[in-house]
């Protein structure tokens, strides 16, 4: 069986509108087991109402969304429960929980798990607090006093607490300074390899792309306009996958992630 | 040559006005079902709370207790007790020139204990209350907190709104029996020294008058608290992404949940007088 390849998410002909402007209509997409998924799109072209319609947060109005060979659209809270323990999420600013320390956001997630004794629930936290390259000392602190790079982290210590199989991060290096965005890209190649992760990766930053993504899709239209690697981008005839993926930016991120090596 | 466009002649504003109406009112009907929504959504979570009690975000519970019961208690006694001595003035001044000035201890008690003790009570709560909660939950939902909580299995409405209305419903009657008090106290020192009425005076006159006006009073109590809430944090819900509509849904609760308050103890007043109390 080790040709066949497993979808851990497919998506097939999802339709999403809020009011009268569609954002997608007939959206294919599959996400393969151990791959990292580049999703990538011009502002406005539904890449993050993409990854909160698969997570259940957006309800579409037309297709199916299946995660694990389980339905999404329209799913029993309790079989979306079930469901989000396998997963999970960070969003674009961490979005941890401003009352409570860093620590206190790790174990948010473990304290779903029947009988987890407390400390064992604070020294998985500080495992995972480590693991995505915080000081220790990080997990005492309130995210408010957190640099933006800092609580990212933590949102991605937050969003592994449970041992996920499926990661899903929505913009995880916007805002950041290049050197904390290169760290953040390696942590992910880094992670994702030891842990086996399966990650559905909404971007628009090219050097994570080139540096993380084992696979690029194109949002456009309202679909998924290209899929395919990196270097296959480069070969596809559509404006604007051409003014991306060939542009002055896409060349500078090319050469400076091939000076690095 | 271009000439300036005429002035849209009558008949066609007519229809703009009713088309805004119009608009106004789906609007408010909208606003009415969403909150109709949100009261079935916070008595299913308050079952389930009651059923299960260990479920109930008892921390929370005590935090928000003490931001809107016991922080409020200082504005809420200054409030009534001012009001107390401002009607006892007024009445005593009236009431002087018919030779009835003993009358205004039932004026007070009347006035203070059926209707502003609980009224102003919940007014003040709901100006500092109501835009709390949606500035707090709006907040949340800005940085994607929300989402973040779906996401972890954690229902919103047991771990946000219950707590916070519940809060409310076990704080305002105790707020509103301190206003009480307060008021009571601030009319019978006026009434002493503008009147020459002892306090002793005063008891026994409260006293004959009907203890139905406390009960009247404290009735409304649960169920400002419980619109309050509710008013409050259905707007935060309603808060997109811009700071923009961050402060248009804070001022429009506070002014919604007062405009609420309002008009629900003009409706108890139809429904005292209908049964009688």
């Amino acid at each position: 069986m080790s040709g066949a390849r497993e979808a851990v998410i497919a998506v097939r002909g999802l339709g999403t509108r809020f009011g009268a402007q569609v954002v997608h209509r007939a959206l294919d997409l599959d996400l393969w087991r151990g791959e990292v998924l580049g999703v990538v799109g011009g502002s406005g072209s539904g890449k993050s109402v993409l990854l909160r319609t698969i997570t259940g947060l957006n309800i579409p109005v037309a297709g199916s969304v299946k995660v694990f060979g389980t339905e999404v659209v329209g799913a029993a809270p309790e079989a979306l429960a079930a469901l989000e323990t396998r997963w999970g999420v960070m969003f674009q600013d961490g979005a941890l929980f401003s009352a409570l320390t860093v620590r206190e956001n790790v174990e948010v997630p473990l304290r779903g798990v029947e009988g987890l004794p407390e400390g064992i629930r604070r020294e998985l936290a500080d495992l995972k607090i480590a693991m995505v390259g915080l000081p220790p000392e990080a997990g005492d602190k309130y995210p408010a006093e957190l640099s933006g790079g800092m609580r990212k982290r933590a949102g991605l210590a937050r969003a592994l607490a449970r041992d996920p199989e499926l990661l899903f991060l929505d913009e995880p290096t916007a805002g950041l300074d290049p050197i904390g965005a290169a760290a953040f890209d390696r942590l992910l190649v880094d992670l994702a390899g030891a842990l086996g992760l399966t990650v559905f990766l909404v971007t628009h930053d090219l050097d994570t792309l080139i540096a993380t993504a084992s696979r690029v899709a194109v949002l456009a239209e309202g679909r998924v306009l290209v899929e395919g690697t990196m270097e296959a981008m480069r070969a596809v005839d559509h404006p604007w996958v051409r003014e991306y993926f060939q542009g002055p930016r896409a060349r500078a991120a090319r050469a400076s992630h091939e000076g690095r090596g | 040559m271009p000439r300036p466009t005429p002035p849209a002649p009558a008949r066609d504003r007519i229809p703009e006005a009713l088309e805004r109406l119009g608009r106004a009112a789906e609007e408010i009907a909208r606003l009415l079902r969403d909150l109709t929504a949100y009261l079935g959504l916070f008595v299913l979570r308050l079952g389930a709370a009651i059923m299960r009690p260990r479920r109930l975000p008892l921390t929370a519970l005590v935090h928000h207790c003490q931001q809107v019961g016991l922080n409020a208690v200082p504005i809420v006694v200054l409030m009534a007790f001012l009001i107390g001595v401002v009607l006892a003035f007024q009445g005593a001044t009236q009431l002087r020139r018919f030779g009835a000035d003993v009358f205004v201890v039932d004026l007070i008690a009347i006035s203070v204990l059926r209707e502003l003790g609980v009224l102003l009570t919940a007014i003040i709560v709901a100006g500092r209350t109501a835009s709390a909660f949606t500035a707090q939950l709006g907040a949340m939902k800005m940085r994607e907190e929300i989402d973040a909580m779906r996401t972890l299995a954690i229902d919103p409405a047991e771990a946000l709104i219950l707590p916070r209305v519940l809060a409310l419903v076990i704080t305002l009657p105790v707020l509103t029996l301190l206003a009480n008090v307060a008021g009571l106290a601030g009319g019978a020192l006026m009434a002493w020294i503008d009147l020459g009425i002892s306090p002793a005076m005063f008891r026994t006159r409260l006293l004959e008058s009907s203890v139905d006006h406390v009960t009247v009073g404290m009735l409304k109590a649960p169920v400002f608290a419980v619109v309050i809430g509710l008013i409050g944090c259905h707007a935060g819900m309603q808060v997109q992404g811009s700071t923009d509509s961050l402060g248009r849904l804070t001022s429009a609760s506070v002014v919604r949940a007062i405009f609420a308050v309002i008009l629900i103890d003009a409706l108890f007043s139809i429904f005292y007088s209908e049964v009688g109390l």
